[in-house]
């Protein structure tokens, strides 16, 4: 089991998922031939082949590890929460993740990949009879753009309200500018407390699909297009896809509180699935 | 693109402008937060030298040692705007020719380039697999007690680094270029 783990850490942190691919090598061929952005794709697709085919991470920073997994009824918890970390000092012995806990109070790195809260677990049952890990490696950079506003914000005429609410990530957007490696992937969280309005857009980068409420799915499509004319581009050099996805999703509120999350992931994108299936390990 | 040997000469300096495609060969010197910093007010004899003229580039390697050899395995671009307040004060001292980095710098640095003729490069983010397939050889690194391994002060040969103009001697800065644009588009999006 440590093995297969460790094997979902590094190609995560290697081989960025062909979905992803697909989507920087559309976003390639949407800019003028042999200007900036373009060379940009071609180095970040040229850098995907070689971390690829020897192994090596794709960007230096392996960000901090969240898993998300999923188990049947009958799996002990506590078990499958040690293999993970195990898997994760192993993996960074391994050079497929940079050691990249630090001790807030002392600042030293403990060298081994793990710390009070890091990798993130989160473990959830369900009535499946198989279960799944999800990992994802988000970066510090990505996380940093990372904004939470509180609505009406006069600053931005942002009201309590979809309109509103999209100004809040056109903002964010804008203040982060070429700071986080776009293009990005945006995930928005509406309504909420302060931790669970944030929660909830970062857990938007586990989505797929498009949203099947017909607001927010208008919402993800409107915000990508009107993202996409700040003309940040891809590193910030100017283009015409400064973000490839939104997803956004809502909670209830009080009646107080207004809260509009939003998390930004770099072009790195790195998530993948293990699925274990008696016996029978699958990775996607 | 354009390919050029370190040192640079500063009319090759003066001639890059704004978003030339250029790719650089010879040696460069990697320099983080405590570097710029520490070499603003204090000289280190042994790296003067290298440092005259030089293109300094802002990165905090992952390095491993090989018997008695370093071996680049991460070399990706760091944040250059953390070295905004040295960094005019570093190309007037020692006349730097280049800045690789990511991200841009402000009006202090840009003002400095123009004057004494230097450009800012930027690498592309995050692509640390290819960025550090262009690193041949560590040729010497000073302060790596004092400061530690990303931190320290890496003298770097490098063979046709790809990078991206996005300051130049005339006062461009693509940076802002993006910004501004970006900015009047926002305006008009939040405020109709
Ligand atoms: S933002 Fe992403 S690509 Fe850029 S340095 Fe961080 S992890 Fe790497």
């Amino acid at each position: 089991m440590l093995g297969k783990i460790v094997e979902l850490i590094r190609l995560t942190a290697t081989e960025l998922s062909p979905d992803i691919l697909s989507a920087l090598k559309a976003a390639r061929s949407r800019e003028a031939s042999y200007g900036a952005a373009q060379s940009i794709y071609d180095r970040i697709l040229a850098n995907a082949d070689l971390a690829k085919e020897e192994s090596i991470p794709l960007c230096q920073d392996t960000g901090i590890p969240i898993f998300r997994v999923n188990l049947p009824e009958h799996e002990s918890a506590q078990n499958v929460h040690n293999i993970l970390k195990k898997a994760v000092k192993k993996a960074t012995k391994l050079n497929y993740l940079r050691p990249n806990a630090v001790d807030t109070l002392t600042g030293k790195n403990s060298g081994n990949g793990v710390g009070i809260g890091i990798p993130q677990v989160e473990i959830t049952r369900w009535n499946k009879d198989y279960s799944e890990i999800g990992l994802m490696l988000k970066g510090g950079g990505s996380e940093n753009v990372g904004a939470q506003f509180s609505l009406p914000d006069e600053d931005i005429n942002a009201n309590r309200d979809l309109d509103g609410v999209k100004n809040c990530v056109i903002e964010a957007v804008y203040q982060a500018q070429g700071k986080a490696c776009p293009p990005y992937f945006i995930g928005v969280g509406i309504g909420g407390d302060r931790a669970g309005s944030m929660k909830l857009a970062k857990e938007q980068f586990w989505r797929k699909l498009k949203h099947s409420h017909p607001q927010l799915r208008d919402l993800e499509e409107d915000l990508l297009v009107k993202l996409n004319q700040l003309g940040i581009g891809p590193m910030g050099v100017g283009g015409s896809t400064t973000v490839l996805s939104v997803k956004a999703d809502y909670l209830a509120r009080l009646p107080a509180s207004y809260f509009v999350s939003v998390a930004f992931t770099c072009w790195a994108f790195r998530a993948r699935f293990l699925t274990i299936r008696r016996g029978e390990y699958t990775y996607e | 693109m354009n390919e050029f040997t370190l040192p640079l000469a500063e009319e090759t300096v003066r001639s890059l402008r704004v978003e030339d495609h250029v790719a650089l060969s010879g040696t460069i010197i990697t320099a983080r937060d405590l570097a710029h910093k520490y070499l603003v007010s204090n000289d280190i004899p042994e790296l003067t030298p290298w440092l005259k003229d030089a293109v300094i580039y802002h990165c905090g390697p992952i390095v491993k040692k090989v018997g008695s050899k370093y071996q680049i395995i991460a070399a990706g671009p760091t944040t250059s705007m953390r070295e905004e307040p040295y960094m005019a004060d570093l190309i007037r001292k020692y006349r730097l020719k280049g800045i690789i980095g990511k991200g841009g710098m402000g009006a202090g640095t840009l003002k400095a380039a123009q004057k004494y003729g230097c450009a800012y490069f930027q690498a592309t983010g995050g692509v640390a697999a290819i960025t550090a397939q262009v690193v041949r050889e560590v040729k010497a690194v000073y302060m790596l007690e004092e400061f530690g391994v990303p931190e320290a002060i890496w003298v770097l040969r490098v063979e046709k680094f790809p990078l991206l103009v996005t300051m130049d001697v005339c006062g461009q800065s693509l940076h802002h270029i993006i910004k501004k644009r970006s900015e009047s588009k926002r305006n008009k999006l939040l405020f109709g």
